[in-house]
């Protein structure tokens, strides 16, 4: 039976009710705009004696995510957060945490890179770090913030994958909005993730061991192997997880949303919260006729290419909805566009799949543009011609 | 130690290293371009070579220099460099010089 409390949430005080729920043996954090609510609030959780978790105030996101190395290779269940600049700063050791194959949960509230400084919401931050090693979650809501970072401990702690994850919600408008959601009872979730027992543990002097030792040309390639097979076992874990996690929850997750995909000849595929103005065009455009349909994905790495192919077969026009760009890259696209293109191009698929750049810095995207990107996909099933492959939504021409 | 030349499957995640003590198992000689070549000889046993050696690879008995451990030199040449008896005629080069000398390592 699913026992839950409807509340009202915020997604950064979703994913802060989430690690207490979680309740990890370590969490090394710095605080950052739009995150920063999260390491408060779990600080005060700790303040208040509601978690066991040894919480390390470092001084930067770099000593955060060194930190949480650390405490992983001992064997810990370890978390953090971050955003943006502080993600950035993290860089060298984000790649160090996934080649070490040490399981730590990341909560990243998205959010612009500088320069020019801005504290809004897109994907350049996470978009950023998508070679680094890391399962990446997106979600839509506080509800799926909360729900991913909890299922993120089973993903990350599978003895075939013991990959880090990031789960990513979008800064400001899920990251403060309030929402109403369900949270589980403490134990439902403590039952779900289960207790963790790390294979190898630098404090156990029993078996000493070595973490993050000198590998030569002789071996790092074999690593690199390694790791890129764990990666390709993970969205078979991300889907068994998310099934399972349906049974305590009544919310099973899979690879990706779809709404009104059945019989569509056009599809828009677009991350995070702008899926929900993009299904509220979707219902108004298909209640005028036209057949479109929303493909969004939770799941962005690793990248599911062939469900991509298999959920686009018939459709005749794609457009895939950037929040970050891929600078220097075909004509300026986004990465989730050049994932999608090439997914489709190694099937043998030749739908047309157009590209559009929206909401930088937090720039809003109204109902209004999606009417312009189903007209424009019209337009290219009717003439067989793309006119831009690269547009934007919402910027002053 | 990982067995050698192990595939992709089989080495160990992450590269972790689950025997204390067993760099010495890596065989670092492997990296060498130039190798020591010692004289016997006209060797003095003075230790200078064994004190300076970075990589512990002079192997000396009860006070008298023995071998060169070549599993783990890496030819940097201190060795040579602070070799303070001298030959006329190298017992492996044939040259004048020192006691200790660095030969081509594919010679």
């Amino acid at each position: 039976m699913v026992v839950s409390t409807k509340m009202a949430l915020d997604g950064a005080h979703a994913a802060a009710r989430a690690m207490q729920q979680i309740n990890p043996d370590v969490l090394a954090a710095y605080p950052i705009t739009p995150q920063t609510a999260i390491v408060q609030t779990f600080s005060q959780y700790v303040a208040d004696g509601e978690v066991d978790t040894e919480f390390i105030a470092v001084e930067s996101e770099h000593a955060a995510m060194s930190a949480c190395v650390g405490a992983a290779a001992a064997g810990g269940r370890v978390m953090t957060a971050t955003a943006a600049n502080g993600l950035a700063l993290m860089w060298e050791i984000v790649y160090i945490a996934a080649s070490m194959r040490l399981p730590i949960v990341m909560a990243v509230v998205n959010r612009a890179l500088s320069a020019p400084l801005n504290i809004h919401c897109d994907h350049s931050d996470s978009m950023g770090a998508r070679e680094a090693g890391w399962i990446q979650l997106y979600s839509e809501t506080a509800q799926e913030a909360y729900d991913n970072l909890i299922q993120a401990v089973r993903i990350a702690e599978h003895p075939d994958l013991l990959l880090p994850v990031m789960v990513m919600q979008d800064g400001f408008i899920t990251g403060h909005g309030l929402e109403r959601m369900e949270v589980l009872e403490d134990s439902a979730v403590r039952d779900f993730i289960g207790t963790y027992k790390a294979k190898y543990s630098l404090l156990d002097i029993d078996h000493p061991i070595t973490f993050g030792a000198w590998d030569m040309y002789d071996y790092y390639f074999e690593h690199k192997r390694q790791q890129t097979d764990a990666m390709s076992k993970a969205m078979k874990v991300i889907v068994d997880v998310g099934e399972e996690f349906g049974k305590i929850s009544g919310r099973s997750y899979g690879i990706f949303d779809a709404y009104a995909m059945d019989d569509a000849e056009l599809a828009i595929i677009v991350l995070s919260s702008t899926a929900g103005t993009a299904r509220t065009s979707v219902k108004e455009l298909r209640a005028e006729g036209v057949k479109i349909g929303l493909l969004k994905p939770r799941v962005f790495r690793p990248f599911p290419a062939q469900e991509f192919v298999d959920a686009l077969k018939g459709v005749k026009a794609v457009a895939v909805l950037d929040r970050s760009i891929s600078f220097g890259a075909m004509d300026g696209a986004g990465p989730l566009f050049l994932e999608v293109c090439a997914a489709l191009f190694a099937a043998g698929l030749k739908t047309k799949v157009v590209n559009y750049i929206y909401g930088l810095g937090g720039r809003d995207i109204f109902p209004q543009h999606f009417a312009q990107v189903a007209s424009d996909l019209q337009d290219i099933t009717a003439t067989g011609k793309v006119k831009s492959l690269v547009s934007y939504l919402g910027l002053r021409e | 130690m990982p067995k050698q030349k192990a595939t992709w499957k089989e080495t160990n995640i992450a590269g972790l290293v689950f025997e204390p003590g067993s760099s010495a198992e890596y065989h670092t000689g492997t990296w060498r371009t130039l190798r020591p070549v010692h004289d016997m000889e006209h060797c003095t046993h003075c230790m200078l070579c064994w004190v300076y050696c970075p990589d512990s690879s002079i192997i000396v008995e009860d006070g008298r220099w023995m071998a060169f451990d070549y599993d783990h030199c890496k030819g940097c040449g201190i060795c040579a460099s602070v070799c303070p008896a001298k030959v006329k005629v190298h017992e492996h080069t044939g040259k004048e010089g020192k006691v200790i000398q660095m030969v081509l390592e594919q010679d």
